[in-house]
């Protein structure tokens, strides 16, 4: 219990880190991400340039917390779509149960079939490469993690006594799920929002490394690290730092979603 | 047993089917046309007719589908618009070192992440425990991609013991091959390792609490036995069921880290194919690609059915 | 630091290429960033295919040699009536396909016929559409009648597209290719490497090496490791400019900077209000630094244009003063064409480095002069789609790798929609030209006209950057046409 809450409180601190910086870069960077001084490129870190610069002079330190709002804002409108999108969709199956809930469960079986890249891949190339259409191709995929992950807890919540009052007190499907249902079923999906959130910066920074996500010139960290692969045997540092900032990130909110689980649904506690 | 194999059979097809259908629909929206890129910009309007007709673009929908279709149930992908050879040539050169590579990591991932997860339940709460946990932590949070590179500069540019990118075919010899995949697979296989190894803790600490466990420790097995003959076997349930999921992960996972090595496998002739609208490529690509998916679940199921008959009335 | 363990990794990787080069090596290993679609260049546009088999597996009755001048092929002379209509082409006795069929007149006659015919597939049919009729008053003659004087007829038919292929063979060439050049193809591993070997039947001179092989690596740090790993002997169109330094300094490598025909250009919509005012486009030709382009897209490779020629070019002309980098007056023009700072244009940019990269260093440019630019990377399929076909842009950066192409100025749809009829004029005179001194004249004149009306951003042409084994001689050092002809290729002692 002490190591959990230890890491709800370092998820949590990591994680707001991470907002706030992406929230400052908005307002101010040490440079602008996009200003190319192409004398010095490439330049090693230094005091005027913590991180140094890239290829075309631009200074990293600038570029990672601009990419953090970008990577950020991606993920979070993904997870947005997925459980926007996924909970209705689950909980509707469970409600109704049947062949709705079978065709709804045949469905996400079908949708996972497809690699997550892979649909990722087909989306942009469909769409064109760009922020929005990696948010909705990650969003897309999360849709069938969140029907199946409300549609089981939701059916749980269904067999329990205090729904079974409800339905002979006269109370429809939609109603049980709202005042019912939903609420108690809120901790997971709590806790799965966090490990979606981190997978979808994963996918938004794979996406942009093959250079499907965020585009230039808006920094993202996919993206400096494709770059910087370019560079790798000139300047191996800028193939460091972006890496740190996504795996900080992603550590920050896995850490956050444990922590959650463990205050949020004590009966998981038991087993780890 | 048999009910349901068929049950769980017919579904299988369905799904394959119906993802065939999503694939064709979706890759006839792609904007761009393949005899264009062949063509490239000094083709004129007749020539790109010609070029159409000779690849069986300018047929109707339906039978263009029908015949894909027709073709792959008798085993035949049919003719690659850009390499001019079967589809089915093209897929073996290059299953040869996806399937490789996929499999290398899952045996380095199961390899390295059971024993450290039952050595961590085993002294749960211990040093060895929090320190292996927390290794995971992190390992569960690096991309692989980026592994992928921080490998090739400590492996490859700073220590050059192995190869930075590119696989040299296995003509060239096993060990030349090997080593080629030997950073990928180690790329691939870390996070996963952690991810499994964090389930296998769980799965293990969860039997130890289980009361055949106490029940056996009570006649009097050793804290080992007890836990190598009865706690272990009993976690591996959703161990199995992970690492067939991680399978599908990691066919996956391939795309990115073959672009990051360039290797020539499955991942990159998608990539390739769908850049040079090779269509009959990705449709069989990521048919093929979905059926594995499919068929590996569907092996877990199984597997996973067998070792707990109760899971056969939930499954279906 | 780094450069300690690089130095390291070099001198062991140094000992590893020194035995494996012990023995006197009569083979080659030449790698190119893009895999050919396919092996046949009379159906596909792509330079991979070129690069891989022109002068080496097939051959045209003319030939484009290094410096980009017409030389005997498969013909070994000619002669061209007064009027300009009637080649006469004497053909080269003893030549036979890699499948043992004999060259003469009837192949020369098929495959013209076949790049002419309704289903043809031919990515340059143009090319020969000037041609009327192609006769055999016997097996070693060949006479092509012309519907009209062309001017450039003898180089186009030295394309990879004009190339002569076997009755026999010409279906399958695309995965089997037969031509009856010195190397026969040998195998194709898709995805890696194309082998083929020394043709001991060959017409000409026997080339010196045994083998062939060219090996594709797209990925700019994975080709300079197999290069200096010596997996690679030779990278004649070398990726990772900004790892030259690290060649330069090694005597083991030879490093070589030349031309090409890539004339790098941010084209326009000439009918798409705003640029449709020529001083738009001229503000935006102010308003780009070439030089520090040319340093932050190509690593400082690449020789700045000021119009749609290249400095290699027979009757090239230095325009690149006509529109120095001067932002002051690139707002100027911008002002007095009613453009408020502010004004966002979007810049469709295809998948090469020249043009991804190209499009960050132009979009921090022109920020500078009140532009915004939005930067829409897209396939080629796309780009063939959206830009080209249905001309649905703003502006793009492209590179045309076509040799001397002022024609595509000349034509009435193309997808940038210049329409001069100045210009057109000007083309036709050239075309039906017969002087070579009024064609040089106004080879000058076309070049001038389209400085001044700007149709297009003239940037730069691509530089070819190779680098090879010191010991390799006979590589061209330049890229008139895309090609490797490895036939003069040998090893020094």
């Amino acid at each position: 219990m002490r190591l959990r809450s230890r890491s709800l409180v370092v998820g949590a601190v990591i994680s707001a880190t991470m907002v706030s910086v992406a929230g400052v870069s908005l307002a101010w960077t040490p440079y602008p991400p996009t200003a190319i001084d192409i004398v010095h490129k490439l330049a090693a870190p230094s005091p005027t340039h913590p991180f140094g610069t890239d290829h075309l002079g631009r200074d990293v330190l600038s570029m990672i917390m601009a990419g953090a709002s970008s990577s950020l804002s991606v993920a979070l409108i993904a997870v947005v779509v997925g459980a926007g999108l996924g909970v209705p969709l689950g909980a509707f199956a469970a409600a109704r149960g049947g062949w709705i809930d079978d065709l709804t469960m045949r469905g996400c079986d079908l949708a996972f079939a497809f690699p997550a890249l892979l649909t990722a891949v087909m989306i942009t190339a469909l769409a064109g490469p760009g922020a929005g259409n990696a948010m909705l191709a990650i969003g897309i995929f999360n849709i069938p993690v969140f029907a199946r992950i409300t549609r089981s807890a939701a059916r749980q919540v269904w067999g329990r006594d205090f729904v079974l009052a409800a339905r002979t007190a006269g109370r429809g499907d939609i109603g049980i799920t709202v005042v019912h249902v939903l609420p108690n079923i809120a901790p997971v999906l709590v806790v799965q929002i966090t490990i979606q959130f981190a997978l979808a910066i994963v996918a938004d920074a794979g996406l942009s490394y093959v250079g499907l996500g965020t585009q230039p010139p808006f920094p993202s960290w996919g993206r400096m690290l494709n770059d910087a692969q370019t560079f790798i045997w000139r300047a191996p540092l800028l193939a460091v730092f972006p890496g740190v900032a996504i795996t900080l990130a992603v550590l920050g909110l896995n850490l956050l979603g444990d922590g959650l689980q463990d205050v949020l649904d004590p009966r998981l506690r038991r087993g780890r | 047993m048999l009910g349901y194999l068929l049950r769980r059979l017919t579904i299988l097809l369905a799904t394959l089917l119906a993802a065939s259908l999503v694939v064709f629909v979706v890759l006839q929206a792609l904007p761009g046309d393949p005899a264009a890129l062949i063509l490239g910009t000094g083709a004129r309007e007749d020539t790109l007719a010609a070029l159409r007709h000779q690849l069986g673009l300018d047929a109707p929908l339906w039978w263009r589908y029908a015949t894909w279709i027709g073709g792959l149930s008798v085993g035949d992908l049919g003719t690659s618009f850009t390499y001019h050879v079967p589809v089915a040539e093209l897929v073996r050169q290059r299953v040869l070192v996806s399937l490789p590579l996929a499999a290398f990591a899952i045996a380095l991932s199961t390899l390295i992440a059971i024993p450290v997860g039952v050595a961590a339940a085993a002294r749960r709460g211990g040093a060895v425990d929090t320190g292996v946990m927390g290794v995971a932590q992190i390992g569960v949070a690096l991309p692989n991609f980026w592994l992928g590179l921080l490998l090739i500069l400590l492996f490859a540019i700073r220590l050059p013991w192995l190869p930075a990118s590119g696989f040299p075919g296995w003509d060239a010899g096993a060990w030349a091959g090997f080593r080629a995949l030997i950073l990928p697979a180690v790329a691939l296989a870390l996070p996963q390792a952690a991810i499994l190894a964090r389930v296998t803790r769980a799965a293990v600490i969860d039997t130890l609490g289980e009361d055949f466990v106490r029940t056996a420790r009570a006649k009097g097995l050793t804290r080992r036995a007890a836990l190598w003959r009865h706690a272990v076997p009993n976690a591996l349930i959703p161990v199995v069921t992970l690492i067939g999921l991680q399978f599908s992960f990691l066919l996956a996972g391939t795309v990115i880290i073959e672009n990051v090595f360039t290797l020539p496998g499955l991942g990159r002739l998608v990539f390739q194919a769908i850049a040079q609208r090779d269509l009959i490529v990705v449709q069989d690509l990521v048919v093929l690609l979905a059926g594995s998916v499919i068929i590996v679940n569907f092996i877990v199921d199984l597997v996973a059915a067998w070792i707990d008959p109760r899971l056969r009335r939930v499954g279906a | 630091m780094t450069r300690l363990f690089a130095a390291l990794a070099g001198s062991v990787l140094a000992g590893l290429a020194a035995m494996a080069t012990a023995q006197a090596k009569d083979t080659i290993t030449v790698g190119m960033v893009l895999e050919p679609p396919g092996l046949d260049p009379t159906a596909g546009a792509a330079s991979a295919i070129r690069e891989v088999t022109y002068a080496n597996i097939y051959e045209g009755l003319t030939r484009i040699d290094a410096k980009g001048q017409v030389q005997a092929g498969l013909a070994e002379s000619w002669s061209i009536s007064k009027d300009g209509l009637t080649y006469t082409f004497k053909l080269i006795r003893g030549a036979k396909f890699h499948d043992d069929t004999p060259f003469a007149c009837n192949i020369v006659k098929f495959s013209y016929e076949r790049a002419m015919a309704p289903d043809s597939v031919n990515a340059q049919k143009q090319l020969f559409e000037p041609i009327a009729r192609v006769e055999c008053p016997d097996d070693g003659t060949a006479v092509v009648t012309l519907k009209r004087p062309t001017a450039l007829f003898l180089f186009d038919m030295g394309w990879g597209d004009a190339v002569m292929v076997s009755p026999k063979s010409a279906a399958t060439n695309a995965s089997d290719p037969v031509g009856t050049g010195p190397f026969k193809f040998k195998q194709w591993v898709k995805g890696d490497r194309v082998e083929m070997v020394a043709n001991p039947d060959y017409w000409g001179s026997r080339p010196k090496l045994s083998a062939v092989t060219f090996k594709f690596v797209s990925d700019p740090s994975a080709a300079t490791a197999a290069v200096l790993a010596g997996d690679i002997d030779a990278f004649p169109l070398f990726p990772a400019p900004e790892a030259l330094d690290q060649f330069k300094a090694d005597a083991r490598f030879a490093v070589h900077v030349g031309t090409t025909e890539g004339k790098t250009i941010v084209a326009l919509n000439n009918t798409k209000k705003p640029f449709d005012d020529i001083r738009v486009r001229r503000a935006l030709a102010y308003a780009i630094d070439r030089k520090a382009l040319i340093e932050g897209a190509q690593s400082g490779f690449g020789a700045p244009i000021g119009s749609h020629y290249t400095p290699g070019d027979p009757g090239y002309i230095d325009l690149t003063g006509q529109y120095p980098y001067d932002p002051a007056k690139a707002k100027a023009l911008l002002g007095e064409a009613g453009i408020k700072p502010g004004f966002t244009m979007t810049f469709q940019l295809p998948p090469p480095t020249y043009a991804r990269r190209g499009g960050e260093v132009i979009a921090a440019m022109l920020d500078q002069v009140g532009i915004k630019a939005k930067l829409v990377p897209i396939e080629w399929g796309q780009w063939l789609d959206q830009v080209f076909k249905r001309t649905d842009f703003d502006a793009t950066i492209i590179s045309h790798t076509e040799a001397r192409d002022l024609d595509i100025y000349a034509r009435d749809k193309y997808y940038f929609n210049y329409n001069s009829p100045e210009y057109k004029a000007l083309y036709k005179q050239f075309v039906e030209a017969v002087d070579p001194k009024v064609q040089s004249d106004l080879v000058g004149k076309l070049q001038q006209k389209l400085a001044e009306d700007e149709p297009n951003v003239f940037l730069f042409a691509l530089a070819k950057v190779g680098v090879a084994n010191a010991k390799i001689r006979g590589l061209w050092y330049n890229d008139p046409v895309p090609a490797n002809d490895m036939t003069g290729v040998s090893w020094a002692e």
